[in-house]
C-alpha cells in the first residue's frame, strides 16, 4: 500500500510537470485567434486534473496504510500543501480561465512537493498529542487555506513580472529578481540534497554541545561548517572548513550554505543561458495578460483563502488546543505565526479599501504574505521549534 | 447648516458626498473626477464631517482605516519579535529566567530579557495594542455602518445621469425596441437571482446587499472574542492548577471547594511496539528508538456527601470511573482534568529488617511509607525502631549536615533509633540508600535494606474556563461575518432610459469579473450593448 502510495505521488509530480509545459505552450501558441484558453491550455488542465487525482490517490492510500491522515510530519504536510495548491489552482482556473496562472502555480507546487521529499518519508506512528480527529480537520483546513492564499502569490508574481520595468534599475526590479533567486535557491537545495543522499554521503562527528555534553552528529552533506569541537570519526570524509560555536546549529547552517551555493551556481548558469534577468526572461509569457484581471485573481484568492485559513489555522486550532493542551491559546511560535499570517492578510484586506493599494502594491503584499506562510512552514518548524516541533522530524 | 438638500428633493445629512437617493455629486471637490469614489456609497461619515472637539479628534483617529492597519502591522511585528527566543513559560525551570536567557543566548538573550520580551504577550504595551485594535474595531464600524445603511436603504431606482456615467462599468446604446429589451433583460436578471425594482420604466437590479454587512458582523464577533479574553481576569472565571497524584492516592481536586475528590487507580505508559503495532511504522520506530503511544491515568471521581468538620474524614460518593488520556480529558461540571505529565517509579515504600550484625539473625521487618512515615515501628518482643528524623530528598549541605531538598522521596534517608532487649537505651543509625552511618561508634544491630516499592505519579491539569462559550460565540460570529463578506458580492445593475438611449451602469464591491460576465449574459440578445469597464480603459490607455 505504501509503495502504491508513493508511486501515485511520483505520477502526480510528473503529470504536473507536463501540465506546466502545456500551459506554457498555450501562451506561446501563435495560432490563437480568439480570446480564452486554446487546445494546449485545455490539455494542460486535463493533465493537471489527472495529476491531482493521482495525488489524491497517494493521500488516500497512505491514509489507509497508516490508519491516520497523512498530515502528521513535515513531508506529509508539505506534500498535502502542494496538493491543495494544485486543487486551488484548478478551481481558480475554472473561474478565470487564464493559462498563465498554471505556468506560475504549478512550478511552485512542484517545488513544494520536491522540497517535501527531502524530509524523512517513513510512515510514522502518532504520538498521544496527535491522536485526535482534529488532526485531519485542523491540519487539512489550514493547509487548504494557505494554498488558496498561495495562489494569490502566483498571481501577484505574474502581475509583477509584467508591470516591473526591466529596462531601468529600480528597487522593484531588484526585489523581483530576489524573489526569483529565492525560488532558484529552493531548487538548489533540492538538487544538492538529493544528489548527496543518492550518493549516500555520511560523515559522523563527535562534538560538544552547548551544555558541555559530548554527542555524535551525522552529516549527509560535506561539512563546510563543523560542529563545536567536532572530530570527524568517519574516515576519508571532508574535513570542515570552519568550526562553529556550540550555540549555532552547524549542521543546519551547513545545509543552508550548500543550498545557497548551489542556488547561486544555478542562478548564474540561468543568467548565462538566458542572457538576461530571470524576471525579464519570463516577461514574454505575460505579454498578453490583462493586469486588472490578474490583480483581481490575486485579491479573489485572498478573499476565498482568508476565511478558510482562519477557520483551519485559528479556530479549529484553538478547539483542538483546548482539548489536547488544556488551553485554546498558548503563544507557541506556530500559533503566533498563524496569528501573524492572519493579521497580515487582514491588513491586506483593509488596504484594498484605500485608493492606491490596488495593482502593484497589492501584488507585493501577496508576495510578502507567501513569504510569511513559508516562514511558518519552514523556519518555525526547523529553527524556532515549539510544541509543534514534532512536525519537523 | 444641518442638512444638504439635493436637486431631486432628498434631504441628506451634512457631509454627504453622493445624494443618498439619486446619487448626484454633492461635494464640490468630487465633481471633476472621471469616476466616482463609491466607497461607503459616498455617505456622510461622522469622521469626515466633524473635527472640532477632542472627542471628534479621538473618534477620527480611531475611525481611520489607516490607523487600524498601522495597529495591525505593529501588533504583527511585535508578535514576531516574541518568537525570536522562547517565552518565559516555555523555558525549563532549571534556573531563574534572568540567568537562563544570558546563559543560553549570550548578550542577545540578556537584551531580550532586559527589554521584557521574555513575557512579551502579557506586557502592558502589547495589551494596549490589542485594546487599541478593539477600540478601532468599534469606532471604525460605527462610523461606517450607520451612514452606509442609510444610503443603501434610501437609494432610488432612477439614479442621476452623472452618477451612472461615472460608474466604473458604464455604457450607452440604442436598441431597436427598448421595451422589449428591458423585458428580456429583466427576465434574465431575475433568473440570476437579482431582485428587481422599477420606477418610471427604469430598472435597478440588485443582489447580495447583505454581504456589505459582513465586515461589521465579523468586527462584532472579534469584539465579543476580545471581551471573552478579558473576562478571564475576573476572579472565578478561570482556573489553571496542576494536580500531582500518586497511584492509589485520593486527593481533593483544587478549586472545587473541597466538593470533588480524585483517586488515581493507575497510570499507564505505552510505547509503540514494532511487533504488535501496524508494521508500516517499523522503519520510523527503528529510527526514533522509542515512540510514545499512550499516556493514561485511570481515575475515579468522587463527590463529597454532606458537611464535614475540618480534619474529619470526608464521606465520598463515587461519581464515575474514567480513563484520562491526552486528547480525552475528564469533564465534570465546569471542570476538565487533562493528562499533562507523569513520573514513573517514584519511591513509595522501603522495607528493612532489624538484624544483628554479627549473627545475621533477623528480628522482624518494617516497611516505611515514604510519604507518611510512622514515628515508630514496633516489631514485638521488645524490638522496635523509632524514626528520629526523615529526609525524603536527602543531601548534605555545605556544613555537612543532612538536609532535604524537597518533600518528594527521591532519595530518602532516615535517622533510626533501634531498641532491642539488650540495648534498652537504643542505638542510633543513619540509613540512606546504599549507605549506613553509625555516628556514635559501632552498633550491634542494623536495619538491613530489604526492598523498595515504587509507584507512578500522574500530573493532571485542573481547568475551569467559564469564558469559553463567549470566545466560541465570538469566533462563530466572526466566521459568519467573514464568510458573508468574502463569499458573496453586492452587485447592482442600473438600466435607465435617457433621451431615447439606454444607459447601463454596474457596480460591485468586489469581483468585477463576475459582475461583467453577469451583465454580458443579461444583455445578450437584447440589443443593448455591453457597457465598458472605464477603469480598465484608462489603465490600458496609460500603458
Amino acid at each position: 500500500m505504501v509503495t502504491i502510495s508513493s508511486n501515485l505521488l511520483y505520477t502526480a509530480f510528473i503529470l504536473y510537470l507536463i501540465a506546466t509545459v502545456f500551459f506554457a505552450g498555450s501562451i506561446k501558441d501563435k495560432n490563437r485567434t480568439k480570446q480564452g484558453p486554446n487546445r494546449w491550455a485545455s490539455i494542460g488542465l486535463w493533465i493537471s486534473i489527472i495529476g491531482f487525482a493521482a495525488h489524491l490517490g497517494y493521500f488516500i492510500t497512505r491514509w489507509i496504510a497508516a490508519g491516520h491522515a497523512p498530515v502528521s510530519n513535515l513531508f506529509e504536510f508539505t506534500t498535502f500543501f502542494g496538493m491543495s495548491l494544485v486543487g486551488a489552482f484548478i478551481v481558480i482556473y475554472l473561474i478565470y480561465k487564464t493559462p498563465i496562472l498554471g505556468v506560475f502555480t504549478l512550478p511552485v507546487a512542484l517545488l513544494m512537493i520536491a522540497y517535501a521529499s527531502m524530509f524523512p518519508r517513513e510512515v510514522s506512528p502518532l504520538i498521544p498529542a496527535l491522536q485526535s480527529d482534529w488532526l485531519h480537520i485542523h491540519v487539512t483546513t489550514a493547509a487548504v487555506g494557505q494554498a488558496i492564499l498561495a495562489v494569490s502569490f502566483a498571481a501577484g508574481l505574474i502581475y509583477l513580472v509584467k508591470s516591473v520595468d526591466q529596462t531601468k534599475q529600480s528597487k522593484q526590479r531588484f526585489w523581483l529578481e530576489a524573489v526569483m533567486f529565492g525560488l532558484v535557491c529552493t531548487l538548489g537545495f533540492i538538487i544538492i540534497s538529493s544528489s548527496f543522499s543518492a550518493s549516500g554521503y555520511k560523515a559522523e562527528f563527535n562534538w560538544i554541545d552547548k551544555n558541555g555534553q559530548e554527542d555524535v552528529l551525522e552529516y549527509h552533506m560535506p561539512a563546510l561548517t563543523g560542529p563545536h569541537e567536532g572530530k570527524l570519526i568517519t574516515k576519508g570524509k571532508f574535513e570542515p572548513l570552519a568550526e562553529m560555536p556550540a550555540i549555532i546549529n552547524a549542521k543546519k547552517l551547513n545545509t543552508v550554505l550548500w543550498s545557497l551555493a548551489s542556488g547561486v551556481l544555478l542562478y548564474l548558469a540561468l543568467r548565462l543561458v538566458l542572457r538576461k534577468r530571470v524576471g525579464a526572461a519570463l516577461q514574454p509569457l505575460v505579454k498578453n495578460i490583462n493586469l486588472d484581471l490578474v490583480d483581481e485573481i490575486a485579491y479573489r484568492s485572498v478573499l476565498i483563502g482568508f476565511p478558510v485559513f482562519t477557520l483551519g489555522a485559528l479556530i479549529f486550532a484553538m478547539i483542538w488546543a483546548q482539548i489536547a493542551w488544556t488551553r485554546f491559546w498558548g503563544w507557541d511560535p506556530k500559533e503566533v505565526w498563524a496569528l501573524i499570517t492572519f493579521l497580515f492578510y487582514a491588513a491586506y484586506l483593509h488596504l484594498r479599501l484605500s485608493k492606491g493599494w490596488h495593482g502593484e502594491k497589492s501584488a507585493w503584499l501577496a508576495v510578502i504574505g507567501f513569504i510569511i506562510i513559508m516562514f511558518n512552514l519552514v523556519a518555525v518548524n526547523l529553527v524556532i521549534a515549539g510544541l509543534h516541533s514534532y512536525a519537523g522530524s | 447648516m444641518k442638512e444638504v438638500k439635493c436637486d431631486c428633493g432628498h434631504v441628506n445629512p451634512i457631509g454627504t458626498i453622493l445624494c443618498e437617493s439619486c446619487g448626484k455629486v454633492l461635494e464640490e471637490k468630487e465633481k471633476d473626477n472621471k469616476l466616482l469614489d463609491m466607497r461607503y456609497e459616498g455617505s456622510a461619515r461622522r469622521s469626515q464631517t466633524y473635527n472640532k472637539t477632542i472627542i471628534d479628534k479621538i473618534w477620527n483617529f480611531f475611525s481611520s482605516v489607516k490607523v487600524g492597519v498601522w495597529l495591525i502591522v505593529i501588533t504583527l511585528i511585535a508578535s514576531a519579535v516574541g518568537t525570536i527566543l522562547p517565552q518565559e513559560m516555555y523555558i525549563p525551570p532549571i534556573m531563574p529566567a534572568a540567568e537562563y536567557y544570558e546563559d543560553q543566548y549570550g548578550w542577545i538573550g540578556k537584551l531580550y530579557y532586559d527589554l521584557g520580551f521574555h513575557n512579551l504577550y502579557s506586557s502592558w504595551w502589547y495589551l494596549i495594542l490589542i485594546a487599541s485594535i478593539g477600540i478601532s474595531l468599534v469606532i471604525c464600524s460605527l462610523d461606517r455602518v450607520v451612514p452606509l445603511y442609510r444610503a443603501l436603504n434610501k437609494q432610488k431606482v432612477s439614479r442621476h445621469e452623472s452618477y451612472l456615467q461615472r460608474q466604473r462599468v458604464f455604457g450607452a446604446s440604442q436598441p431597436e425596441d427598448t421595451d422589449k429589451a428591458f423585458t428580456m433583460a429583466k427576465e434574465k436578471l431575475k433568473s440570476k437571482k437579482y431582485s428587481i425594482r422599477e420606477e418610471n420604466g427604469n430598472i435597478l437590479a440588485e443582489k447580495g446587499r447583505f454581504s456589505r454587512w459582513g465586515p461589521y458582523v465579523n468586527h462584532v464577533g472579534l469584539i465579543i472574542f476580545l471581551i471573552g479574553g478579558m473576562l478571564r481576569f475576573v476572579p472565578g472565571m478561570y482556573v489553571d492548577k496542576i494536580l500531582w497524584i500518586r497511584e492509589g492516592e485520593t486527593k481533593v481536586i483544587p478549586e472545587t471547594n473541597g466538593e470533588y475528590y480524585l483517586k488515581n487507580d493507575s497510570f499507564i505508559l505505552e510505547m509503540y511496539d514494532k511487533e504488535k503495532d501496524n508494521e508500516v511504522f517499523g522503519e520510523a520506530i527503528d529510527k526514533a528508538g522509542m515512540v510514545a503511544k499512550n499516556y493514561q491515568s485511570n481515575v475515579t471521581l468522587y463527590k463529597k456527601q454532606g458537611d464535614t468538620v475540618a480534619g474529619e474524614e470526608a464521606d465520598l460518593k463515587k461519581v464515575k470511573d474514567y480513563e484520562v488520556k491526552v486528547n480525552k480529558p475528564l469533564k465534570f461540571e465546569n471542570f476538565a482534568l487533562y493528562q499533562v505529565d507523569y513520573k514513573l517509579n517514584e519511591l513509595n515504600k522501603m522495607s528493612f529488617a532489624l538484624t544483628n550484625k554479627k549473627t545475621g539473625e533477623e528480628y522482624g521487618d518494617l516497611t516505611v511509607d515514604l510519604n507518611r512515615p510512622q514515628d515508630e515501628y514496633d516489631l514485638g518482643n521488645g524490638y522496635k525502631a523509632e524514626v528520629v528524623s526523615y529526609f525524603p530528598d536527602f543531601e548534605f549541605d555545605e556544613n555537612g549536615e543532612p538536609v532535604t531538598k524537597s518533600r518528594i522521596p527521591n532519595n530518602p534517608a532516615f535517622v533510626f533509633k533501634m531498641f532491642t532487649p539488650d540495648k534498652p537505651d537504643g542505638e542510633i543509625s543513619f540509613v540512606a540508600i546504599r549507605q549506613t552511618i553509625e555516628p556514635f561508634g559501632d552498633n550491634e544491630y542494623k536495619l538491613a535494606f530489604k526492598g523498595i516499592d515504587t509507584k507512578n505519579v500522574s500530573a493532571l491539569t485542573v481547568r475551569k474556563d467559564l469564558t469559553l462559550w463567549i470566545i466560541a460565540l465570538g469566533g462563530v460570529i466572526f466566521m459568519i461575518g467573514v464568510a458573508q463578506g468574502s463569499y458573496w458580492n453586492h452587485r447592482r445593475i442600473w438600466l435607465r432610459r435617457v433621451n431615447g438611449e439606454v444607459w447601463v451602469a454596474g457596480h460591485t464591491n468586489k469581483n468585477w469579473h463576475g459582475l461583467k460576465s453577469e451583465i454580458e449574459a443579461a444583455l445578450d440578445g437584447t440589443g443593448i450593448l455591453m457597457p465598458e469597464d472605464q477603469l480598465q480603459n484608462q489603465s490600458e490607455k496609460k500603458s
